[in-house]
């Protein structure tokens, strides 16, 4: 029994906001020996070229392999048309976090291990002709987790919407705010979602692609708000990551609790997509919006 | 009920209970004890100047929390007039984890939403200690378009561990719910001030947030993550919030520094519960003298106002890129 003078019950101390989902698991095994890979889903071998060639989807069984948010970008665009921007934006570290290493350290080991600056990559590109502005979470940086840096980009990306007049489709793959940047990346919620809100008075369309994961101050702003919301197959979408809501509750959630059809059931997404489709699909429906 | 005390608030309370003990018997039975009163007064005094005065972030996160603590509808019912509370979001239920409604403030009419908690665990049930559901942030939704028909600004009340985590929740849509309140509060034409007056939880926090002006109580908290959730996951072990709390810079002071708030508003040494009317008058004149600022702009500014004071939160530098 909680005493009742108590400022709440233990487990609420557990309850928001954490980095990175539990169920980051699914896809992260992919055993690869050289020319063949392993398929997640079926487990039969496949060309390793051929996966990528299908943009990491199991041409057997159609399992949504991990594919980088470069690789992502330039499977959906037109050929050569990607011309990434802000590439200099990066963060730095205003709370001199530090925990078992300080954060200057931790950003500059995934600066050097991703060969980018942020977990955000953006720039302008042509889908089926058509301009867009187009972002992608690279989920090797950190987790895909939004601090300054990416909501600085995020922010650029829907305002250069604005300006250019051209339709704004955002890729998210990430685990919530970046708990090292303290609660300025708590404001990169607000900051990116009120650039939106501009697009969306100037009836410029913005599409959201939800991957696999979705969760926290991510899912909780831009990436729920699309005017038109995609997701992947069997992507995590949630606010709280799993692992929270069963500490929370005590119970074990059911099959399928947060995933894409799940929140497809529930009225939450327009659409699930299988990767490939992506790029028709993408095309299709900003000329049916806009045509 | 004996009143909930802190560790670190233990010696004083239980001088303090010596004194009034000393009073009381002083009254009765007519003895003199006045010198030993007025020593124990002098040493009582000392001592929550030396306890008090320089908490640590995480003691002040613990007043923050702390169950005697002021709540909103404490904060309305001493500030406020003609109070008349509205229920539910029109879709689903009443969440209690929010209350909101329009009410009388120094001569003009307002809304006002905020987070509540429970002092009791029957009251804490029912407000779910302060942990809103999608449907509070709908109701807050509803009440914020309210207020912009009928052009009345709108003040919050953050107090809340976070949005809750659970089943229903997510089913309902917890973060679509809060990322929309957020879309619709960048764009709204009349004032916003919130003011976080305990624990500013996360996106729970922000989904009523989203202010011309952010204001906070000098031992309330704004952070990403609660001390436990992250000593949790950097140092697994839930335990060691202390350390978390020292590293999220989460205090009032430090998010004044990142600019995150506008203003600190003070409390009476110990914490808000120790003579909540030091808050109330304090948070009555702030609350004033920024509404008066902010209904200077005028409504067809207010928006970009709010919209320029988010865009400059982050710090962020250039770099080349990396090869
Ligand atoms: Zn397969």
């Amino acid at each position: 029994m909680t005493d009742p003078n108590s400022p709440g019950p233990a487990w609420f101390h557990r309850a928001h906001g954490g980095q990175v989902p539990a169920s980051t698991e699914r896809n992260e095994s992919l055993a690869t020996s050289g020319m063949w890979t392993k398929c997640a889903g079926c487990a039969q071998f496949l060309r390793s070229e051929e996966l990528e060639a299908e943009a990491m989807v199991c041409s057997n069984c159609s399992e949504h392999h991990k594919i980088s948010g470069e690789d992502r970008l330039l499977f959906l665009v037109d050929d050569g048309t990607f011309e990434e921007l802000d590439q200099e934006v990066t963060s730095l570290d205003p709370l001199s976090f530090f925990d078992s290493k300080a954060y200057s350290a931790r950003l500059a080991g995934s600066i050097s291990k991703t060969g980018r600056n942020s977990a955000f990559i953006e720039g302008r590109a042509k889908l089926s002709g058509r301009p867009v502005q187009i972002g992608t979470f690279d989920f090797a940086f950190m987790g895909g987790s939004m601090g300054s840096a990416v909501g600085e980009k995020v922010t650029r990306m829907f305002e250069r919407g604005l300006d250019e007049r051209t339709p704004v489709i955002c890729i998210n793959s990430s685990g919530g705010a970046r708990m090292q940047e303290g609660v300025l990346s708590l404001m990169q919620m607000a900051r990116s979602t009120a650039a939106l809100a501009r697009l969306r008075d100037e009836g410029l369309p913005y599409i959201s692609l939800l991957t696999h994961p979705t969760t926290g101050g991510v899912a909780a702003s831009f990436a729920m708000l699309g005017d038109v919301i995609l997701a992947e197959p069997k992507a995590l979408i949630g606010f709280a990551g799993p692992r929270v809501i069963e500490q929370t509750i005590r119970q074990v959630l059911p099959e399928g609790f947060q995933r894409s059809e799940f929140l497809l059931e529930h009225g939450m997404i327009d659409q699930i997509v299988d990767r490939r489709d992506l790029p028709a699909r993408l095309a299709e429906i900003l000329s049916l919006l806009l045509d | 009920m004996a009143a909930f005390v802190l560790d670190f608030e233990r010696p004083i309370v239980d001088l303090e209970e010596t004194i009034s003990g000393l009073r009381e018997l002083s009254a009765k039975g007519g003895i003199d004890v006045s010198a030993q009163i007025a020593e124990l007064e002098a040493k009582a005094t000392d001592l929550r100047k030396e306890v008090f005065a320089d908490l640590t972030p995480y003691q002040m996160t613990q007043i923050a929390r702390h169950p005697r603590r002021p709540y909103t509808l404490d904060y309305v019912e001493a500030l406020m007039e003609g109070w008349q509370e509205l229920h539910g979001d029109r879709n689903y239920k009443d969440d209690p984890a929010i209350v909101g409604g329009l009410a009388r403030f120094q001569g003009r009419n307002v809304v006002v939403i905020g987070h509540q908690k429970g002092r009791s665990t029957k009251e804490n049930v029912h407000r779910n200690f302060g942990m809103p559901r999608p449907e509070g942030y709908r109701k807050a939704l509803r009440l914020m378009s309210l207020a912009e028909r009928f052009g009345r600004p709108i003040v919050c009340f953050i107090d809340t561990p976070g949005a809750y985590p659970g089943i229903g929740a997510e089913e309902r849509g917890q973060a679509e719910a809060i990322a929309k309140n957020i879309l619709v509060m960048s764009k709204l034409r009349v004032p916003i001030i919130a003011v976080v007056i305990g624990e500013g939880g996360s996106g729970g926090a922000l989904a009523i947030g989203v202010a011309n002006r952010v204001l906070m109580l000098q031992n309330s908290m704004y952070s990403v993550i609660s001390p436990e959730a992250c000593a949790s996951i950097l140092f697994r072990d839930s335990t060691q919030g202390a350390r978390a709390a020292d590293a999220l810079k989460y205090t009032a002071q430090d998010c004044l520094g990142l600019k995150v708030a506008d203003e600190v508003i003070g409390e009476p040494l110990g914490g808000a519960h120790r003579d909540p009317e030091v808050v109330f008058t304090g948070i009555g004149e702030a609350l004033n003298r920024h509404l008066c600022e902010l209904e200077a702009i005028g409504f067809d500014a207010i928006a970009g106002d709010r919209y320029d004071r988010f865009r400059k939160l982050g710090v962020t530098h250039t770099a080349p890129p990396p090869q």
